[in-house]
């Protein structure tokens, strides 16, 4: 859909449409991975663009290693496949390694969790997850996946799993790619109209007269 | 150190306003309108929704993806600066009270991400001691107020319906939005047990009110304040129009110190710091009206002692700070697994529910004084921060598109499930009407200052067995309308004594009312009817300080008639040189 053609539609003679043409500017024009600056076109005060500006000058919580971990991990809780791309395709990684510098509670169980399964693999394979080969990767993330099948002295480790299926979801479905993989229709001027006539039908549901009489109602295109 | 003095501004204002949130925003407009020379004390930094909404912002957008920050508590791109916490402005607790306080540091404070919930209180919510012996009455009825909430419903546009119900009064309202899916089903399920779901009274504009002001666009996201005023917030819709009489001169970064007053009690003008360059300054007016929210106006009282005014300003009744209350609140939520797998379509809406429960039952036959409303909200939101989380809790416990899985896993099954489920989350909040009593209350801190040298607020607070009974039955009342509904409930089920049957902490709603608060006996009161200071004729209060009660309904529609009718009676005075 042709946003600004949508948005021009539905304001245009008012005299506020400036004011929603130029809030939509960015959307979709703007690159995702733009690096200049994270904050570009986000209202900030002074005082949390200090506390930003004080995360990012810290140094990286994650070693080079453990950020090759979580690529090879991101990847394998979210693959490509026909609708949408990996984790790594939606740079899931460079999130993580932000947030973990703000929501200072993950720092631990993730750190932790990446030596844990290290420790799992040195055990079994003699080699770290990343040096192991795919169908051992996969042997040890299957121990630790399935939380209600999982052997009792492996929870530390399903813990883990947990926890960076938690982020790495949140990081693919809050990016560009998973927004439109997960089909969320909405953030853009429209005309609320009521439940689509045939959803209504589909679940047996209808409008009441009163509704009808007294709710905001557009004409249908 | 440093060369301190205090500069004192020359111009002579006929009001000083401190605070320019839903009460003072609305003082200013009237006043300015009338002609009057303001001066507006804000303590935090400008702020105009054409430019610094974040409207329209993706997740992506935002580096923690719409997670919240102590700077913005309720997510990166929500409309309001601060919150629970501001560095350097502390607060203190005596005993185990758990008091919550939300402090917005802005042009338009709260207004700027408010829930826009406007409702009028009914003529039983100004008369609770006539009805149930608890409390107080107000000095004045629904008659008094209703030609304001009027005039308030026109100016800034309220959508809702006219129900004809007996204590949840009808007004003057724009058409409301269609209801979601989810929300047809709450309200079949509702209203087949007998709980009435009606269209909820939101400040949007469905249809344009004049030609400031743009018409909804349905983007759902008024929480992050309405780039074309679509929505009410004092910042767009009372304070840009004050501004514009040039009547008005705003002060942004002015945390107010104390009121100043003369030899005869009067009030002369405030001081305040300015946060910026962290001078001392003074600022004279014929009138001072306070409106800082009902703590901070409450705290500014109590720190501007004089030789008149020995135990604060206008306090010789020593009720400023006491009958603090906030709204009760208590909350459950769940699935509709009719709704996995569902259709997309784009159903952002308003910001907010499209429809909600007023108080429907008769306390004579319950075992709690005063009623509450719910509150729903559900469907097919904008994911941000936490979306997926817990996922390994749902995929395998139902079927998905005809497969039985086993819990958590990954890969391309794992896409399936999070798709399979998106957009079928529901739930419901109890919004109620606790007592406001002497013995909850906040005062100065003997001990603490904040970085501004201010003494500081300290709460004591506490829960009766009446609201904690009230948040039992909310909760018994939620299941029965999710067990309606077939909803699967997923949190808030795990009430009980131990945790008061899930009612909020105090404060934690944001409706904190009544520390300042109005009536006939200036022994019982600091403010009488018309919100002006018994012992300080010159002085007033227009945010939740005045409220004898709370009602089961958000205090800002009230706040807004109120200060407008007060701010009304000092054009009146000044006019008749009583002021």
């Amino acid at each position: 859909m042709d946003r600004r053609k949508s948005i021009k539609a539905l304001v245009i003679g008012t005299l506020s449409a400036g004011a929603v043409l130029e809030a939509c500017k960015t959307n979709g024009d703007q690159h995702p991975d733009a690096k200049a600056d994270a904050f570009a076109g986000l209202n900030r005060m002074q005082e949390e663009k200090a506390a930003y500006d004080k995360v990012m000058a810290e140094p990286a919580f994650f070693t080079d290693h453990e950020m090759k971990t979580i690529i090879v991990l991101e990847d394998i809780i979210i693959p490509k496949d026909e609708i949408s791309g990996s984790a790594s395709d939606a740079k899931v990684h460079d999130f993580i390694a932000f947030i973990v510098k703000e929501k200072t509670e993950l720092q631990t169980p993730l750190k932790g969790g990446l030596r844990w399964l290290d420790l799992q693999c040195l055990k079994r394979f003699e080699k770290p997850f990343i040096s192991c080969d795919h169908q051992q990767q996969m042997q040890v993330v299957d121990d630790i996946a399935w939380p209600e099948k999982a052997k009792p002295e492996l929870a530390q480790g399903v813990a883990f799993f947990n926890t960076l299926r938690n982020i790495v979801a949140t990081g693919f479905y809050t990016s560009e790619m998973g927004v439109k993989d997960i089909g969320y229709a909405g953030n853009q001027p429209n005309q609320w109209n009521g439940v689509p006539d045939d959803v209504l039908k589909q679940y047996g549901l209808s409008y009441s007269e009163k509704e009808l009489k007294e709710c905001v109602s557009f004409d249908k295109a | 150190m440093e060369d301190l003095q205090i500069k004192k501004q020359p111009k002579q204002y006929d009001a000083v306003i401190v605070g320019s949130g839903a009460g003072g925003g609305m003082a200013a407009y009237v006043l300015a309108k009338a002609g009057l020379k303001v001066c507006l004390l804000e303590a935090g930094a400008d702020f105009d929704p054409a430019k610094d909404s974040n409207q329209l912002k993706n997740p992506w957008e935002s580096p923690r993806r719409g997670a919240s920050t102590k700077f913005r508590p309720f997510g990166d791109f929500d409309g309001c600066y601060w919150g629970w916490e501001i560095d350097g402005e502390p607060y203190t607790h005596a005993n185990d009270t758990k008091w919550e306080w939300w402090r917005a540091r802005m042009v338009g404070g709260r207004t700027n991400h408010w829930g826009r919930i406007s409702l009028r209180f009914g003529p039983k919510d100004f008369k609770r001691r006539s009805i149930d012996g608890l409390g107080d009455d107000w000095p004045i009825g629904y008659e008094d107020i209703k030609p304001y909430y009027d005039k308030i419903d026109r100016l800034i546009g309220v959508f809702g319906t006219n129900e004809g119900l007996a204590n949840d009064p009808d007004g003057i309202f724009l058409p409301p939005p269609k209801p979601r899916l989810h929300e047809l089903m709450i309200k079949k399920a509702a209203t087949g047990i007998n709980i009435p779901v009606i269209p909820s009274r939101l400040s949007i504009l469905t249809k344009p009110v004049n030609k400031e002001r743009g018409q909804c666009f349905f983007c759902g996201q008024c929480g992050r304040s309405c780039k074309i005023y679509g929505d009410f917030s004092s910042s767009s819709v009372l304070i840009k129009p004050a501004l514009e009489t040039g009547n008005v001169d705003l002060v942004t970064q002015a945390m107010a110190r104390e009121v100043l007053t003369n030899k005869d009690g009067l009030a002369t003008g405030v001081s305040y710091i300015n946060k910026t360059d962290m001078q001392e300054y003074q600022v004279m007016g014929r009138t001072v009206i306070l409106a800082a929210s009902a703590c901070e106006s409450a705290r500014l009282m109590l720190n501007s002692k004089s030789q008149r005014h020995p135990n604060g300003l206008a306090n010789s009744s020593d009720v400023v700070g006491r009958y603090l209350h906030d709204s009760t609140g208590a909350a459950i939520g769940g699935v509709l697994p009719q709704l996995f797998g569902r259709k997309r379509y784009n159903e952002d809406g308003v910001g907010g529910m499209h429809v909600y429960t007023p108080w429907w039952l008769d306390n004579k036959k319950l075992d709690f004084p005063r009623g509450y409303h719910i509150e729903y909200w559900g469907g097919m939101e904008q994911p941000a921060y936490g979306f997926g989380w817990n996922v390994q809790n749902m995929n395998g416990k139902y079927v998905v598109n005809g497969k039985k899985k086993e819990a958590g896993g990954y890969g391309a099954s794992l896409k399936e499930d999070y798709r399979f489920f998106y957009g079928a989350s529901v739930g419901m909040a109890g919004r109620g009407e606790g007592i406001a009593r002497r013995d909850s209350y906040c005062e100065i801190d003997p001990s603490t200052v904040d970085k501004y040298g201010i003494p500081v607020l300290r709460f004591n607070t506490s829960w009766s067995d009446y609201e904690i009974k009230q948040a039992k039955h909310m909760k018994e009342t939620f299941r029965e309308i999710m067990h309606e509904m077939g909803a699967v409930i997923t949190w808030g089920d795990d009430d009980g004594p131990h945790n008061n049957y899930g009612l909020s902490n105090p404060g934690n709603i944001i409706h904190e009312a009544g520390t300042v608060r109005m009536g006939n006996d200036p022994k019982t009161s600091a403010l009488n009817k018309w919100c002006q200071a018994h012992d300080c004729k010159n002085l007033f209060c227009v945010d939740g300080g005045p409220f004898v009660s709370q009602a089961d309904k958000n205090i800002t529609w009230t706040i807004l008639a109120l200060s407008m009718r007060t701010s009304e009676f000092i054009v009146d005075e000044m006019k008749k040189h009583n002021l």
